[in-house]
């Protein structure tokens, strides 16, 4: 069975957002860039049923620039077989979602796994836009993947509760926890990774339908208000009467 | 040329989302000078559909297809799509929930259309120019996106958007069918399971939220947790170690790789405040903290604090809450 495994290269989860001066761009500087959270379930998930398999193939797709080559090595640490980097900016959901539904069509892939979102554009877009360009299902967000045969049994995360969906391949789906426990590289795998094949292809497609106008930061809080332990009961007098939220 | 706006129905009830996303198309109608049209999803009765007038609907669209019942990604996309086409909808409204991402994704290129999910407050329309305020960066920043396409497609965050209530204006509904074939609900659910909230109150719809972090030092503590938020009418949530410990589920999981929620309250007991947890709860509205380390960060990010043993101080406040009654 043939895996895609979609990685987006975002910073890492304790970094302090700021932007460039026109705020027109996040700011790199200084920041440590890691393997989006959501798209190691996704990874490692595909990993183990291959294993499970005892064939088939993990491939791993990034649309970004040079600079992601670092965390795509690292997927392949992890133990993907081998990577596509779609030189390009991930300029907007439907243009990285082009750029996948293009390789997943020409490599014919069974089953495309990604994480629910990425933490940088949090969009929680791709997955559904790769089903709709390639005209089969997508399950997002799901927390459970097995598969048997051509089958896969999913559990989908619905507000307030869980959907049991079943689809054959070829499929996409979102991954969240609690999926998989995540898998770190270990030595053997960081020698091989250097060796596995990392193909660099150019983009395809109609390019963005939006625009990024300007980043902003929340406004910031005034200043805690503290109440001493003792008179508990006040904040609740506080809640209802200044902030008037019960 | 229109707006349609996607309301999600619950047990004969329109989710609150729903109205919020029925008040924000509305609102974008107002803007556009046009009307706005519903098209209802799940299981809804007429009477609670005619009331979405309140938010400013004037005619809401209703297929009665008994499988309509459980979300089914294929149907509800055609469902929508075809109401969309009916009303030449040029902008159409959803809730970002996992309902409303599933299907606003693949709309979105049904209908050719730009997606802006995670919206936060109504567009500004400048000529041509279509520019809404999204979250990003997991809540630590906010990003304003053109949407460049014909036609729009945007996807509300929860609590971002106060509901309208014009009392006694009515909506018109009607019947309407998409000729969906068996082929449509091809993935639909096996099974559906919901899960049992602690005091009734489902968590992303939640308006008030008390949440527990490592300092409840145990699953067996949590009936503190439980009886202020049933006091509150809350809904319950934790953190990531929480989760991952099993002291809680994880759909009550709550941060950066968590649900993202925006209550009015957010009452965190025993949290230290770690930046991940913080992007899942920092556009609540108000901000309580209790923690005994008052060096906690968190308490940088909250509106009220007490700096005390929550072993204390829980009781304490569920007790002063049903004395207010």
């Amino acid at each position: 069975m043939k895996f895609l495994v979609c990685i987006s290269n975002v910073p890492d989860t304790t970094t302090k957002i700021t932007f460039t001066p026109d705020n027109k761009e996040f700011n790199k500087a200084g920041v440590q860039f890691v393997i989006n959270p959501w798209d190691e379930y996704a990874l490692t998930r595909a990993i183990e049923l291959k294993e499970a398999q005892g064939s088939g193939t993990v491939t791993v797709i990034n649309v970004g620039e040079a600079d992601t080559e670092p965390n795509i090595r690292k997927a392949l640490a992890i133990g993907a077989d081998d990577a596509i980097r779609v030189n390009a900016k991930p300029t907007d959901a439907f243009f990285v979602a082009e750029q996948i539904a293009s390789v997943a069509k020409e490599g014919a892939y069974d089953v495309i796994l990604m994480g629910k979102e990425s933490i940088d554009y949090n969009g929680f877009q791709v997955h559904g836009m790769v089903g709709e360009l390639l005209g089969i299902p997508t399950v997002a967000p799901a927390m459970k993947l097995d598969m048997s045969g051509n089958t896969a049994t999913l559990e989908r995360e619905i507000e307030g509760g869980k959907e049991i969906v079943e689809v054959n391949t070829p499929f996409v789906a979102s991954c969240q926890q609690p999926m998989c426990e995540p898998r770190i590289p270990n030595m053997r795998g960081i020698m091989t990774a250097r060796t596995k094949p990392l193909k660099v292809v150019g983009p395809v497609g109609s390019g963005a339908r939006t625009e990024v106008a300007e980043y902003a930061l929340p406004p910031k809080k005034q200043g805690v208000k503290l109440i001493p332990a003792e008179s508990a009961g006040e904040l609740i007098k506080l809640l209802r009467n200044e902030a008037k939220v019960i | 040329m229109s707006v349609l706006v996607v309301v999600e129905c619950d047990n004969g009830e329109v989710k609150k989302s729903s109205l919020e996303v029925a008040s924000y198309g509305s609102q974008v109608a107002q803007l556009l000078g046009t009307t706005a049209t519903a098209i209802a999803v799940g299981v809804a009765t007429e009477a609670n559909l005619a009331q979405l007038g309140e938010q400013g609907i004037s005619n809401v669209l209703y297929d009665a297809e008994p499988r309509l019942k459980d979300f089914v990604n294929g149907a509800y996309t055609k469902l929508i799509a075809a109401a969309a086409e009916k009303e030449q909808a040029q902008v159409i409204v959803l809730a970002n929930s996992n309902i409303g991402a599933a299907v606003g994704s693949r709309l979105s290129i049904r209908l050719k259309a730009s997606l802006a999910t995670n919206v936060v407050e109504l567009p500004k329309v400048d000529g041509g120019k279509f520019t809404v305020r999204r979250g990003a960066y997991s809540g630590k920043a906010l990003a304003d996106v053109v949407l460049t396409g014909d036609r729009k497609i945007i996807a509300v965050k929860k609590n971002s958007i106060e509901a309208l209530h014009n009392a006694g204006q009515t909506a018109t509904v009607e019947q309407f069918s998409a000729q969906l074939s068996d082929a449509d609900f091809a993935d639909a659910p096996k099974q559906v399971v919901m899960q049992e909230q602690a005091g009734g109150v489902l968590l992303p719809e939640a308006d008030k939220v008390v949440s527990g972090g490592r300092g409840m030092k145990g699953p067996e503590h949590w009936s503190l947790i439980e009886d202020l938020a049933k006091a509150l009418h809350a809904a319950t949530a934790c953190s990531k170690p929480v989760s991952d410990a099993d002291w809680r589920p994880h759909h009550e999981h709550v941060g950066q790789t968590g649900i993202t929620v925006s209550p009015n309250l957010y009452i965190a007991c025993g949290i230290s405040g770690a930046i991940q947890h913080l992007a899942g709860v920092n556009s609540s509205k108000v901000i309580v903290v209790i923690n005994k380390d008052p060096e906690a960060p968190f308490f940088k990010a909250a509106d009220y604090g007490i700096v005390g043993d929550v072993f204390d101080v829980l009781p304490k406040l569920t007790q002063a809450v049903k004395e207010l009654g």
